[in-house]
């Protein structure tokens, strides 16, 4: 017995180091506050995308972000494909084609523009990444083809394990959303680089991109408030579409997998009992 | 298992084949016949599900490299093509990347099987070393297939995994270049990567032939950890039996397999390598895929390159001395009762290990890493050594069959000899 419990104790004070150590990085987290959890209509098993958001998002997305933001993979034809902002092909079409795409070359051997059309990538901003630092005060703004997908935050222990049984995968959009949402004066006696603006959830505070939503800048014609919280969560859900295209179909298919391999469990676990029933193991 | 090969053709056709090349014999003595200890728990398993998870990670990863074009300008782009546009190819990456991970999660749960079970011991050692070769190869495939993304985690943790190899006294930095094939990694350095990580593979099949082949030639250990006596009294055919039990336990993994591949997707992943790779900047924490995260722990804890790198090699090359590290004559745990708190502990500690792994080798977390790394290997060198000549295991039962006799019974264990580790 005085074994067994010395041997617990040290499991015990292992523990207790283990939980001392991970309450010193919670300090430095302090500087960083974690964003706060936005109820997302994708979140959870059944989630889907809400095609009005991600309607408002793209809308705030090409009024404003898109002046400096890429999207390299999106294609014209993703806005009007299942499980996206459901715009009709027409609607597609018309988007495209306010859009001058360089084509070429032709048959003289020149390049030459012309309208945009479904197949063509949504164009980027400036030419190169040269161009965009150019124009940005040094900084690149990041593609957004990706980017929800490649923003997180710290979550810690229990939380990284308790996420994966409540299926919790919004940490970008949150970030995104709390980035928007997160500009501020600067505290006093922070001295904020020129160039540079302070936010509150970016890494070390400092960040290139100046406040890019203020109030009624974009016009919602659903209703929705026209707030800066509005536009980076439906900005946001537009990103995470455009990162992850196929949610809806993911979830539709994950539920009939599922159903069937549950179905098919119970009807395994029956005859597994059956066959053995008449063994003593 | 001698005397199992009952196969005898009927067919005019079936005999003319057979004595020409007995394949449906071997079939049928490896898959039916084969006889299996009554008294295997689920644990057992998950040599099924491992050789389920193969074939599954093969052909998802044949399909992948369909699609896949190994160059660094462009390999980003080509995995989000195939996320984006190849039909269902969101379902076959993730089955892969996910797959991955469920490899390492059911070979984890194997390999700590067997150390409680003590089914490195004799007749086993051989099967056990091939396991350990296979567990090599696996962390080598996942490693060089978790660089193909081309993203910042798959870039910057080959420079760090790759730069181990700088530590080796006077030719290290050789080694590297000629792993590299250059002055760092680079489009030379994926390409070889994407070619052995297709090759790699196939070699873990032929290992598992042989994991397989030894495994039948010696038979399955099981919860008592004895021996056969006698095929008709312990053991019942492989099918109906086994192969009844390791469909139900696979189609149950599956169920947690498909929570990861269709709601979780990138849980375990980095979010970072969704960025592409970017030479000239270094992410904040380099952390590796979760299944190296013990080993890296074990590498960070010494503050000495080379000691890092050797201690994090020895930690896996230790493994393979374990059947001569125990010294304990009984196999199962469930008849050693100091051994299966060790062992426990054991367990606790690797996890732990693992937890460490992720976070930033500074302060507390360093000196936990370190006292956790001493245990790991005290646990191999010292404490199993005199385990064996200090505990007091408690009476084997003399057969599997008076084993599940007693537990029908629910009473005592039918004793054969007053001390265990002489009842062999």
């Amino acid at each position: 017995m005085t074994i067994r419990s010395s041997l617990f104790g040290a499991v015990a004070a292992a523990l207790l180091l283990t939980a001392g150590a991970s309450g010193a990085r919670a300090e430095d987290a302090h500087a960083q506050p974690r964003p706060h959890r936005m109820s997302w209509s994708f979140a959870g098993p059944f989630g889907m995308y809400d095609p009005a958001q991600l309607q408002r998002g793209f809308k705030v997305f090409k009024e404003v972000c898109a002046a400096c933001h890429s999207a390299n993979y999106l294609y014209f034809r993703n806005l009007a494909q299942e499980g996206g902002p459901h715009f009709t092909e027409a609607q597609a079409k018309q988007v495209a084609g306010e859009y001058q795409i360089t084509d070429g070359p032709n048959d003289a051997g020149d390049m030459f523009q012309r309208p945009g059309r479904l197949s063509d990538h949504w164009p980027a901003p400036f030419p190169n990444d040269n161009a965009a630092r150019a124009a940005n005060g040094g900084a690149l703004p990041p593609d957004f083809s990706v980017l929800a997908k490649a923003r997180s935050y710290h979550v810690g222990f229990p939380g990284f394990i308790t996420d994966a049984f409540i299926q919790y995968q919004e940490h970008g959009v949150d970030y995104i959303h709390a980035l928007l949402t997160g500009y501020e004066d600067a505290p006093a006696g922070v001295h904020v680089q020129p160039g540079l603006n302070y936010n509150e959830y970016f890494p070390g505070h400092q960040i290139a991109m100046p406040k890019p939503l203020s109030d009624g800048q974009v016009e919602y014609t659903d209703g929705s408030p026209q707030t800066v919280d509005q536009y980076s969560q439906d900005v946001a859900a537009f990103m995470m579409w455009v990162a992850e295209p196929h949610l809806d179909q993911r979830k539709r298919i994950g539920f009939q997998v599922m159903i069937f391999l549950i179905v098919l469990s119970g009807l395994l676990y029956f005859t597994k009992k059956k066959v053995w029933s008449n063994v003593a193991h | 298992m001698e005397g199992h090969s009952t196969y005898q053709p009927k067919g005019k056709v079936a005999q003319w084949f057979e004595s020409r090349l007995p394949i449906v014999g071997l079939i049928h003595s490896s898959a039916i016949a084969y006889p299996v200890p009554k008294n295997l728990n689920y644990m057992w398993t998950f040599g099924a599900i491992l050789s389920f998870m193969l074939v599954c990670q093969i052909v998802s990863g044949v399909v992948l490299a369909m699609h896949y074009v190994a160059y660094a300008p462009v390999s980003f782009a080509r995995v989000e093509h195939i996320m984006r546009d190849v039909n269902y190819g969101w379902l076959i990456r993730y089955i892969h990347a996910n797959g991955a991970s469920m490899f390492f999660i059911a070979v984890y749960i194997h390999i700590f099987r067997g150390m409680y079970y003590g089914s490195y011991k004799a007749p086993r050692e051989v099967l056990w070393i091939l396991g350990v070769i296979i567990y090599l190869l696996m962390m080598a495939t996942a490693f060089m297939g978790y660089v193909l993304p081309w993203g910042q985690m798959s870039f910057w943790g080959a420079t760090v995994i790759t730069n181990l190899f700088s530590a080796i006294p006077w030719v290290g930095n050789t080694i590297v270049q000629w792993l590299w094939g250059g002055y760092s990694v680079g489009d030379p350095t994926l390409n070889r990567f994407f070619s052995l990580h297709y090759l790699l593979p196939f070699m873990i099949a032929g290992v598992v032939g042989l994991h397989i082949w030894a495994l039948h030639h010696v038979g399955q250990n099981n919860p008592d950890g004895v021996d056969i006596k006698s095929v008709a009294k312990d053991t019942v055919p492989f099918t109906p039996y086994a192969t009844i039990k390791d469909t139900f336990a696979m189609v149950v993994f599956l169920i947690f397999f498909s929570w990861f591949i269709f709601y979780i997707p990138n849980y375990l992943g980095h979010s970072d390598n969704y960025i592409p790779a970017n030479p000239l900047s270094t992410p904040a924490h380099i952390v590796p895929e979760w299944y190296f995260l013990p080993f890296y722990a074990i590498l960070r804890s010494i503050p000495d390159k080379l000691g890092g790198v050797l201690a994090m090699f020895a930690a896996i090359a230790v493994l393979a001395f374990l059947p001569w590290l125990d010294t304990s004559k009984v196999r199962s745990a469930k008849y050693r009762p100091l051994f299966r708190q060790f062992f426990w502990v054991f367990a606790v500690v690797a996890v732990l290990l693992g937890y460490m792994g992720s976070q930033p080798a500074e302060g507390g977390a360093l000196i936990v890493s370190r006292i956790l790394t001493a245990y790991y290997f005290i646990h191999f060198l010292v404490i199993l050594p005199l385990l064996g000549l200090f505990e007091r295991p408690k009476p084997v039962p003399a057969s599997i069959a008076d084993a599940v006799l007693a537990k029908s019974k629910g009473g005592a264990v039918v004793v054969a000899g007053a001390a265990g580790p002489e009842t062999k």
